[in-house]
């Protein structure tokens, strides 16, 4: 396989496991809002539903995004295909 | 100040312009203490910032086609992130978004998930791509990727539709402020809007609009966690209120129990004498109050919508590289995570403010002659902003007695929690500065197409850079009283449209934008089917909902983008197969798309 589609390859990959931990925290747990509201935890002593949309949901996307960053510049670097700080 | 190395001096000059914000917001409370009339500190501060914008936008103007669409490539991750969050929250963000959390909760909460959770598709599917693509815009990808005219042609279809849509509610917004705080009447207000729109636009394009988007972020957000802290503080809440108001949610609560929310119904008679655009409050303030598809079924469509919208995209086109881009996105994120999670906090302090009776502010409960004396439910009554009635007749005011617009609930809390008027000042700036920001973007993204997509690459492509940069202005200039005279009419209110635009960019955009990038099968025919076909299917089920039609699965007029995108990704997968593959050109093409390094696909000059 041609070193670039390993990178591909391994992008692709990435995608996924970022687009996995973005559908829970998305879509997967406000299929369970009622369950949510009534769980015994209670982030800062917000109701866990309340507290996942107006803080908790956004904040882990926020570090998601910085993850994912890292994770594709690293395997960019693996690869060679970083750019050039004159490109 | 803005020659030379410019960019390496970029935190110092906007150090000292935040400095010199906050020096000014000082100087207003010192004059305002000498006894300036409230009046007089509104004018200045929004004229005070919207000449700065107007400095800013004059001093940023170029004759360069590189600098005037894509601000050079040199705008660094951390300050694209404070101009992206800018273009971003719009007026609707900063004026609407509280007010619509404090009337119907866990419910509208989705569009914060939704307006937060698409940049991780933004991060992840697109922004980097289609900066290493070189395009100046979007439909300038769509154009190259897939080859030829009637793609790009497609693409401006869907781009134009979606953020005139959007830019209406906007150049609105302005309108109305500018309208409040000079008190001048809103029909000449909107032209005043326009005008300090296109000062920050039009000399510079996209380079001006960056370096004045970064300083209207600094403005707003000064603007909105001012008040949010210092009520918090006030009312003794918590030093940090975004961590500490679980007990005002409570009380909250307790208070929607002792008060019968939801017990009594206002009869249509009595709701009759409520003025337009007024609502009291119906739902409970933290429990989920909706069907977890309704939530998730706004929340993808904000999500996917986030990701189609051209305005936000174009703003990762003018980072220095793709890890620029990919940066910029968490910082963008970030920062609109600062207003974003301080929304639903401001929300919960103004319905304390109003609802505790154990505290100064409370109303409810007490009698409706004490209500109507106080000083500013009577300036929020005259702006048609606030409303009481005594319903039973019983003379006290009543949870379902209380009426309020939901701009109030940004707009007249810090005077109801009793904080100096120069706040209010300072708000109404901040509110003006966003609806600015993202106006001055939607404006750029739909004339920048109709000059570089329509123009440039479909008329005349010998035309020279003096003539296409020309014709750039001219087209903005004419957007720009479009939309203003649009906004004029007050057809639709400002929410209503914005949630419209994402669905209009998600039926149209998403599908053909992703796929061109991770779906090499994917050809022109298919792009232009999907693209049509998707905002054709999009609009009518939307208009079939307006004129009556049930809908199906529950998708609403907020949400018919589903429609619209499943459209336009079956047409686009039945179509591209149908037909040939790309050449081996275009497929090369979308390999050296994927890897970082290498040559921009179109050069900084074309």
């Amino acid at each position: 396989m041609s070193k670039q589609a390993q990178h591909w390859e391994k992008t692709r990959g990435l995608l996924f496991v970022t687009l996995a931990i973005w559908f829970v925290f998305s879509i997967g747990i406000f299929l369970f809002g009622a369950e949510m509201e009534a769980s015994s935890i209670r982030p800062f002593g917000y109701p866990l539903s309340y507290y996942m949309t107006c803080q908790g949901s956004l904040g882990i996307f926020v570090i998601l995004i910085f993850w994912f960053a890292g994770r594709q510049e690293k395997i960019d670097e693996e690869f060679g295909f970083s750019e050039r700080e004159d490109d | 100040m803005f020659k030379g190395n410019f960019i390496n001096n970029l935190p110092k000059i906007y150090g000292t312009y935040t400095g010199g914000f906050i020096v000014f917001i000082i100087l207003m409370a010192i004059a305002e203490q000498a006894g300036m009339s409230a009046k007089v500190i509104g004018i200045c501060f929004v004229a005070f910032t919207v000449l700065i914008y107007a400095l800013i936008g004059y001093l940023s103007r170029t004759i360069q086609v590189d600098a005037y669409y894509l601000a050079g490539r040199q705008v660094p991750t951390v300050f694209n992130g404070m101009a992206t969050a800018a273009d971003w929250m719009s007026g609707a963000s900063f004026v609407a978004m509280a007010g619509g959390i404090y009337f119907k909760g866990y419910g509208y909460m989705a569009l914060l998930v939704g307006w937060t959770g698409g940049y991780v598709l933004v991060a992840s599917l697109l922004a980097p791509y289609l900066r290493k693509f070189g395009c100046y815009t979007v439909p300038d990808f769509i154009g190259t990727r897939y080859g030829g005219n009637l793609a790009r042609l497609s693409a401006v279809i869907v781009l134009t539709v979606a953020s005139f849509t959007y830019v209406t509610a906007q150049i609105n917004a302005t309108g109305t402020i500018a309208s409040v705080a000079l008190d001048i009447p809103f029909n000449i207000a909107v032209y005043v809007g326009l005008a300090s729109i296109l000062m920050c636009s039009m000399l510079g394009g996209m380079r001006a609009v960056t370096w004045t988007q970064v300083a209207q972020y600094i403005v707003l957000i000064i603007a909105y966690l001012i008040p949010v802290f210092w009520i918090s503080n006030k009312m003794g809440a918590g030093v940090f209120p975004h961590l500490m108001l679980a007990d005002e949610v409570a009380r909250i609560a307790e208070l929607e129990a002792q008060f019968g929310l939801g017990d009594v119904k206002n009869s249509a008679a009595d709701l009759k004498q409520v003025p337009k655009g007024l609502s009291g409050i119906t739902k409970a303030h933290a429990e989920v109050n909706t069907t977890p598809w309704k939530f998730i079924s706004l929340a993808v469509c904000m999500m996917a919508g986030t990701a189609s919208l051209p305005h936000v995209m174009m703003r990762y086109f003018t980072t220095p590289s793709v890890k620029a881009a990919r940066r910029s996105v968490g910082w963008s994120l970030f920062f609109i995570f600062l207003l974003y999670s301080s929304a639903p906090m401001l929300a919960t302090l103004s319905k304390l403010s109003l609802m505790d009776p154990n505290l100064a502010t409370g109303i409810i409960g007490k009698s409706i002659s004490e209500v109507q004396a106080i000083d500013w439910y009577q300036n929020w009554n005259q702006a048609n902003l606030m409303f009481v009635s005594d319903f039973n007749g019983n003379g006290t005011l009543e949870l379902n007695e209380f009426f309020m617009g939901g701009k109030a609930v940004v707009l007249a809390t810090p005077e109801i929690a009793g904080l100096p008027y120069v706040i209010s000042g300072l708000v109404a700036a901040g509110g003006m500065a966003a609806a600015m920001s993202t106006a001055d973007g939607l404006v750029l993204a739909i004339s920048n197409a109709l000059s570089h997509d329509i123009y440039y690459k479909m008329i005349n492509p010998k035309a020279e850079t003096a003539k296409r940069l020309l014709i750039a202005r001219i087209l903005l200039v004419l957007i720009g009283f479009a939309g203003a005279t649009i906004a004029a009419l007050e057809i639709q209110g400002i929410l209503g449209s914005v949630i419209w635009a994402f669905d209009f960019a998600m039926s149209g955009l998403f599908f053909p934008l992703v796929l061109g990038v991770w779906w090499k099968r994917a050809n022109a025919q298919g792009a232009v089917a999907g693209m049509l076909g998707g905002l054709a299917a999009g609009t009518a089920y939307l208009i079939a909902v307006r004129s009556g039609y049930p809908g199906f699965l529950d998708i609403t007029q907020l949400t018919f983008g589903i429609v619209g995108s499943v459209v336009s990704l079956v047409l686009m997968i039945v179509v591209s197969l149908a037909t040939k593959a790309p050449d081996a050109a275009t497929q090369k093409m979308v390999d050296d798309v994927r890897v970082p390094s290498g040559k921009a696909i179109l050069g900084r000059q074309h």
